[in-house]
């Protein structure tokens, strides 16, 4: 299955994928990436490492969480039968816990206790500080000073766990500011820090490291769907910000070459506006954050500032696995426009009893456009990979609701 | 290989003392200015001068080169302009060398054999890319040396003896130390921890080493050009810029203000071994 034309060989030695990817980082962390990646290896190859891991998925995570046929959503759109995969049933509420355990457990394992991060939504930085709890490490957050603002809520949650919140006002005070300064932590702490990356981004090893983690999704549902329906769907759909949720779920899938891959991107305003985060579809091949991948930029190579509804969408780069898979045509990419996903986002609380997040709100919006075109027979697995909690303040702003005149 | 670095440091060696590389950013804080600026630098003592190509997500640096850039950014500066700003600079003077020093991104985008042709015709002498460790020489690296230009690597703290041979194999006029591990214009680290490194890194290469990040002052520039081969300042200087502006934009006052703080700061790196 994986031999010479499989797509599930990435990255080399290099960590590329194809002409993505790479190690473009400052000299003073490139030793810190090289020790990364041989720890990452190392791990890897050790059982004791693997049975840690799938300890805390199954008992602290709640995993493996459940592949969902949404009865009600399959009659309503009249076509393919729907599944969603429930990683917004995880502890946190979202599929960014996966990472965190597989990482946590290695900066345990690499004696580097003081753990930093980036966040946007704040799922990942909540999922951060959820482990750093757990394992006693001191935890700092970097978060566009932009997002504490609509974020407010999980900013509590993350500082109920511990975390230190420092928000980011630097170039624009977003989410790929926030990484900025990340690094800028990192490069200054090189002795105990560990860089707890939350999407399937950055330097090598990072890509593949966290799409290794997160790969439990597609493996899960794989036999998930086999046991239901005893076959693989015919369709994937997932929303892509950085595209960690989406690498998780497509990759098992990548070499079953009949099963149709579709990810999701943040067409924010509309691609013909300047408000949208869709670096795959209206963006080209440049370098930021350490590897080469599609990236939202101007003539001169200056980085532009995406604008989506979703925060965790609100990034102008792309992991670049998700690069390699467009180019090779395998995964086709697609963008969703704030308006429509938020109309997805009520369509499946009034219709599952379900509140999505925005950012799988997203996937759903494409699900609602697919779903009705293809026959009944036919399988749809779309990755709900986070919950709507979060959101409720964003959505009913955007729906002209104030909730405190009650 | 262009001449102008190896024989500048050269004619250093033979008068034993340090270089003294100074730092500004192209179009900071507009395009005229930024030229005064580039163009008064060798009279106020600098040897070598470093021009930062401006760029939106500078991770190696910290505020006051981050302000520099967008200052610059906003002013409409772009990889065109900082070109011209070198091929302006060349017309009075053909011996000070000029070292861009930014991101890969606006290179790649610029596209990499049009950039080194375009460099080279404007007088450029070499580059300092802070994301292209050797891991990513094939990217614009070797090209670069291929054509005749230097490629100056840093060399970091964390850069071991094991790996201090792979940072200097391809690199070309001098090696750059990063005094301390952080990012520019941090506080600089202990001057003896600094010297050692430097014959550290001196035991491994025939380059010259200068010193870099946290460098601010006359008297810095003393006591770590005792031991380096040059010393390089770029936050003090841009922040020279930055207080001098007036609701944004530069005052007469803005060049002269770089080029007493370099002329300051030259004087100490002149008296560092009498």
């Amino acid at each position: 299955m994986s031999g010479e034309n499989s797509l599930r060989m990435g990255p080399d030695e290099r960590g590329r994928f194809g002409h993505f990817g790479g190690r473009f980082v400052a000299e003073t962390l490139m030793p810190l990436i090289l020790e990364l990646d041989e720890a990452y290896k190392a791990a890897k190859a050790d059982p004791a490492f693997k049975e840690e891991f799938d300890y805390l998925l199954k008992h602290y995570v709640g995993r493996p969480s459940p592949l969902y046929y949404a009865e009600r959503m399959t009659e309503h759109l009249g076509g393919a039968k729907i599944y969603f995969k429930r990683d917004e049933l995880n502890h946190t509420g979202s599929h960014k816990i996966n990472n965190c355990i597989g990482q946590i457990l290695l900066a345990k394992r690499m004696g580097k206790p003081r753990i930093i991060a980036e966040t946007g939504a704040g799922q990942h930085g909540v999922a951060t500080a959820t482990v750093c709890a757990r394992f006693g490490f001191p935890c700092t957050i970097y978060m566009g000073a932009k997002d504490v603002e609509r974020q407010a809520p999980n900013v509590f949650r993350m500082k109920l766990l511990g975390a230190e919140i420092i928000p980011v006002t630097a170039g624009q005070g977003t989410l790929k500011d926030s990484m900025n300064e990340a690094l800028r932590d990192w490069v200054t702490n090189v002795d105990d820090t560990y860089y707890l990356i939350g999407t399937a981004a950055g330097p090598h090893p990072y890509p593949e490291m966290v799409r290794d983690f997160q790969s439990i999704i597609g493996q899960e549902t794989k036999e998930q769907m086999q046991e239901a329906e005893g076959r693989l769907p015919d369709m994937l759909i997932a929303a892509v910000g950085g595209g960690s949720n989406a690498i998780g779920l497509f990759h098992p899938f990548l070499d079953d070459r009949d099963v149709r891959i579709v990810g999701v991107e943040a067409g924010g305003k509309g691609l013909d506006t300047d408000e949208h985060c869709a670096s795959l579809t209206a963006g080209s091949p440049g370098v930021l954050h350490g590897n080469r991948t599609y990236l939202l930029q101007n003539y001169d190579g200056q980085i532009d500032e995406g604008a989506s509804i979703s925060a965790g969408l609100d990034y102008p780069g792309i992991g670049p696995e998700h690069s390699f898979l467009k180019d090779s045509g395998r995964v086709e990419y697609v963008p969703i426009n704030d308006e429509e996903a938020l109309a997805a986002f009520q369509l499946l609380t009034r219709l599952e009893g379900i509140i999505p997040a925005l950012e799988p709100s997203h996937a759903l919006a494409e699900v609602v456009k697919r779903a009705p075109t293809m026959d009944k027979d036919q399988i749809i697995v779309m990755n709900l990979c986070g919950r709507g909690d979060k959101d409720v303040f964003t959505a009913a702003k955007h729906l002209g609701v104030d909730l405190n005149s009650d | 290989m262009t001449q102008r670095m190896d024989a500048r440091f050269a004619a250093l060696k033979a008068e034993n003392r340090p270089a003294f590389v100074t730092f500004v950013m192209a179009g900071d804080p507009d395009l005229e200015t930024a030229q005064q600026i580039v163009d008064g630098l060798p009279g106020a003592g600098a040897d070598v001068i470093e021009i930062g190509m401006p760029f939106s997500d500078p991770m190696a640096d910290g505020p006051a080169i981050q302000a520099a850039g967008q200052r610059a950014l906003e002013a409409g500066q772009d990889m065109v302009k900082t070109l011209t700003l070198v091929k302006n600079f060349r017309k009075k003077d053909d011996a000070t060398p000029i070292v861009l020093m930014g991101y890969y991104n606006p290179i790649y985008i610029y596209g990499v054999d049009k950039f080194i042709k375009d460099a080279l015709d404007a007088g450029v002498d070499g580059f300092i890319i802070v994301d292209l460790p050797p891991e990513e020489d094939e990217e614009f690296c070797l090209p670069a040396i291929a054509k005749g230009l230097n490629f100056i690597r840093l060399a970091a703290p964390t850069t071991d003896d094991a790996r201090l041979p792979t940072v200097l194999s391809n690199t070309s006029g001098f090696v750059y130390y990063v005094s301390m591990t952080g990012v520019t214009g941090s506080a600089l680290s202990n001057p003896t921890d600094i010297a050692d490194q430097v014959t550290r890194i001196k035991n491994h290469t025939d380059l010259p080493v200068c010193v870099g990040f946290g460098i601010k002052t006359a008297d810095d520039a003393k006591r770590i050009g005792a031991d380096a081969d040059g010393v390089v300042v770029g936050s003090a200087l841009v922040q020279a810029v930055e207080k001098s502006l007036e609701n944004g934009k530069a005052t007469a006052n803005t060049a002269r203000a770089v080029h007493e703080l370099v002329a300051d700061i030259a004087k100490g790196v002149r008296a560092a071994r009498s």
